[in-house]
């Protein structure tokens, strides 16, 4: 069994989509982590730091354009409205499964004691400030900074 | 599947040590599990939360959610994961002498 290897004591994630199915492993695989005891931070980079943005963090949707794991025809998908749709019912069957919409998930997880990081270049693209995030990022870091917080983690890219 | 002392008494556990039959389960082998996984002394908050595992699991047959302890049961994430460090729900279900819970969340 596994007995032969070191058990994980640390990882970090990069969330780098801003779509529900982009966002929601991220803080799925991080809460889980905090749950077994393991440290956690999030890097946040791209659109992935939709989730942390205040303004937009309340709106992400699910894809139903490009988005082959849906089955719906693209014409179909690009109705007005059934992106909207798809993330509703989504919603709703998570909310049954007790997982939480994701101002609430990243404010369980930071309680839980996970670390939220926002990625300096993407900040410097979109030309946020930290007056932009949600009150549980604790700052904006460089590539560099971040490999050097991540010292003896793995790295989960999604 | 096996056996093991806990408190002085022979109880069944699974090989991850979750007790198998909850009916062997009382306060003072709580307590021995809990000093088992680091816990230390049980205090009245850890009690909060032992209490609300085993009695929403006697009414719905499953192992609550971690969220679900923190609204129905009312223990804020913070507190729970100071009262259990290393794995709140998962160490709390082991000491109530419940299942592992399974849900990822």
């Amino acid at each position: 069994m596994s007995e032969a290897y070191e058990p994980i004591k640390k990882i970090s994630l990069v969330c780098s989509k801003g779509s529900l199915d982009g966002v929601y492993p991220s803080l799925i695989m991080a809460n889980g982590a905090r749950m077994e005891g393991i440290d956690v931070s999030i890097f946040f980079t791209f659109f992935g730091m939709d989730a942390i943005t205040k303004k937009k963090m309340n709106k992400i949707k699910i894809a139903t354009v490009g988005n082959p794991g849906m089955g719906m025809p693209t014409w179909l998908g690009a109705i007005p409205g059934m992106s909207a749709m798809a993330t509703s019912m989504m919603s709703k069957t998570m909310d049954k499964l007790d997982i939480p919409p994701i101002p609430e998930f990243i404010e369980m997880i930071h309680d839980a004691g996970g670390k939220f990081y926002a990625c300096k270049a993407t900040v410097d693209m979109f030309g946020l400030t930290m007056d932009d995030f949600c009150p549980q990022v604790e700052k904006v870091l460089t590539v560099g900074d971040f490999y050097a917080l991540s010292a003896g983690a793995q790295i989960i890219f999604t | 599947m096996g056996e093991k002392t806990i408190a002085g008494k022979t109880v069944q556990v699974n090989d991850e040590g979750f007790m198998t039959d909850h009916s062997q389960w009382d306060r003072e082998i709580a307590a021995e599990i809990a000093k088992e996984e680091g816990i230390g002394e049980l205090t009245d908050a850890h009690w909060k939360v032992i209490d609300f595992l085993q009695k929403d699991f006697a009414e719905n047959g499953t192992m609550p959610s971690l969220r679900r302890v923190t609204k129905a049961g009312g223990v804020p994430t913070k507190e729970l994961y100071a009262l259990y460090p290393g794995g709140p729900l998962k160490k709390s279900s082991k000491i109530a002498g419940l299942l592992k819970p399974e849900s990822c969340v």
